[in-house]
């Protein structure tokens, strides 16, 4: 069973009389254990296939299961709960809370899970230990560096335990070391922890941490290769 | 660790005191205004309420307490007559002309009652007895008007209408609304301070028997009098209060002013609390994408609206206090019972709380898709 089943999901927003089509038709299955790609040039209907992933948006049309369960026919009030239990989100911008030092970051999406309140301190330490980040726990986001501040974000989102984690974007505001630490850890996750990870990316870089790239153009599947006919050299284990 | 609430809440200090001033400046304008209007209210009636009557036979149609017409003391003799009546006191309330040393003049407000009964009588006395009274040519005023009457020390003799007035008493703390001090005399003295005939009084003060039916006696005192009004001490009370109150504007422009505080404390903390929202906006928007409920937006908004409405409201009552304690030495008499500071309280957490429902909606339907959004 694929971690996310996407079964012809469409989208559409409509501004007056204009009617604009950002997914159209969409099939796609993430598996468990793998990075999977999501490329495209911009307005292709990548965010927007990433959203309806993650229960964020509803899509027009078109089926979506996460972990097994269809998702379309909820309420609205039931999603949340969906994002809680099976996803974590990597952002581009690591939308940190600036008021919380990197502990308590990570804390408060254990909170959020209800986690017991001798718990999450412990557990937010070692998912920030687990990132490489233990001399940091105190830290405050505008004291960590671009790379740091998105381990901080991955450890985050990995404090509920999701099967799936999704990540915009995420190597986009990084050096190149940085954006590679950063790929190592979510392919680690992939393969070590058998999480579906799937990332948006527009830099090519980040290709050789791929198990699958998907290749998105106006609202599309234009094309899909697994990672053996790629071709690619890994440079980092 | 701190709630999220709070972190963001102290985060912006410059914010955060801006939100205060306005929940300050709200709260100290509301508890003067009130309390003003409490300090109106019973220094408007205080003579009635404190009178021990629990009837007040006036002429017909009489609105306030200082404007009685003199009717003849032959009422009271019926009013006596009356079955149930303990106690019936003829009473003088006069607005007299009060000489000072230095030759200037001053109104005052002669209260004329006797000496020898329970009813009309001062209260608060500081200084001197009521029996001190029955002496002729005898006055007992409040010290707050004695540098106003020129007075200085007991046994003192000054002059009210041209006749000698010796002070033989004072009270302390009984204001007045007419801004004419009190002047608290025997009903023999009064008729000479006043206009009021000989044989004549401007009100009737009527103590009822224990245990009689008030409006049975009421009925009895409307049957033996002509040509007056039969109120409860309460009645007419009240019915002073309101042409203080509402018939001069004097209540409507504090009432108005309390409402603007109000006003503005809301506008002020409604924009405040809003902008901090916007401020915060992604990291809402962040929560919903983590899984946050909207319940778990509303407490957090309601959190910061409600701690910032506990510390104004401390800062802002702590300010009016201050206030009301400097009245005590000014022409302004606020008065902010334990009710008013309490019944303030929980205005400023709905103030708060209703200015905090706008960033809810805003937070609440953001869409969270605007997290994907570098």
């Amino acid at each position: 069973m694929a971690a996310i089943e996407v079964r012809g999901v469409t989208k559409t927003y409509q501004e007056g009389s204009t009617v604009s089509r950002a997914l159209n038709g969409v099939d796609l299955d993430v598996e468990e254990g793998a990075v999977t790609l999501l490329m495209g040039p911009s307005g292709s209907g990548k965010t927007t296939l990433v959203s309806i992933m993650g229960a964020i948006l509803r899509p027009s049309s078109g089926s979506v299961r996460i972990a097994g369960r269809e998702i379309t026919g909820l309420k609205e009030r039931e999603l949340p709960a969906v994002r809680l239990n099976h996803i974590g989100f990597v952002f581009q911008g690591f939308n940190l809370f600036p008021t919380l030092t990197a502990a308590e970051n990570v804390e408060l999406a254990l909170k959020l899970k209800k986690a017991p309140a001798a718990e999450t301190r412990k557990r937010a330490r070692a998912l920030l230990d687990d990132v490489g980040l233990s001399d940091k726990y105190r830290s405050y986001p505008a004291d960590l560096s671009g790379g740091q501040k998105q381990r901080v974000a991955i450890a985050r989102a990995l404090a509920g335990q999701p099967g799936i984690v999704l990540a915009d974007e995420p190597t986009a505001a990084l050096d190149k070391d940085s954006g590679r630490v950063v790929m190592q850890l979510l392919r680690d996750l992939a393969h070590k922890r058998g999480r579906a990870v799937v990332v948006v990316t527009h830099d090519n870089r980040v290709l050789e941490y791929a198990d699958r790239i998907v290749k998105i153009e106006d609202g599309r599947i234009a094309g899909a290769q697994d990672r053996d006919s790629l071709n690619l050299e890994v440079t980092h284990a | 660790m701190a709630s999220l609430a709070i972190r963001n809440l102290f985060h912006d200090r410059i914010r955060l005191a801006v939100t205060l001033t306005g929940i300050v400046f709200s709260v100290v304008l509301v508890a003067v205004q009130t309390g003003l209007f409490l300090g109106f209210t019973t220094t408007t009636s205080n003579v009635i309420d404190n009178s021990g009557a629990d009837f007040w036979v006036t002429s017909k149609g009489v609105k306030y307490i200082e404007v009685g017409v003199p009717f003849s003391e032959k009422k009271l003799y019926h009013a006596r007559a009356v079955e149930g009546v303990q106690e019936a006191e003829k009473y003088i309330v006069r607005f007299g002309q009060w000489k000072r040393p230095d030759g200037a003049n001053e109104s005052c407000e002669v209260i004329g009652f006797d000496p020898d009964t329970t009813l009309g009588g001062p209260w608060k006395i500081a200084e001197g007895s009521v029996h001190d009274l029955k002496l002729q040519d005898t006055v007992m005023v409040d010290r707050f008007y004695a540098r106003k009457l020129g007075v200085t020390h007991l046994g003192q003799s000054l002059e009210i209408r041209g006749v000698r007035a010796r002070v033989v008493g004072f009270t302390e703390g009984i204001r007045t609304f007419t801004t004419s001090p009190l002047v608290f005399t025997s009903y023999k003295n009064a008729l000479r301070y006043t206009d009021v005939g000989a044989d004549q009084a401007t009100y009737l003060l009527v103590k009822a028997k224990p245990g009689v039916d008030r409006e049975t006696l009421r009925a009895g005192l409307i049957s033996q009098l002509s040509d007056v009004d039969v109120l409860t001490t309460a009645e007419f009370s009240a019915k002073t209060t309101r042409y203080w109150m509402f018939g001069t504007g004097a209540g409507v422009t504090v009432i108005m002013a309390a409402v603007l505080g109000l006003l503005v404390g809301v506008v002020v903390v409604t924009q405040t609390i809003y902008a901090a929202t916007i401020d915060h906006i992604r990291e809402f928007g962040t929560l919903k994408a983590m899984g946050a409920t909207n319940g778990y937006i509303y407490r957090v908004i309601l959190q910061q609206a409600m701690v910032s409405a506990v510390i104004g409201y401390a800062v802002g009552i702590a300010l009016a206090i201050a206030v009301e304690a400097s009245s005590r030495a000014s022409g302004a008499n606020i008065v902010l019972p334990l009710a008013v500071r309490t019944g303030l309280f929980g205005t400023t957490l709905a103030m708060c709380i209703s200015a905090a429902m706008v960033s809810i909606h805003k937070a609440t339907t953001i869409d969270p898709a605007m997290v994907f959004k570098g």
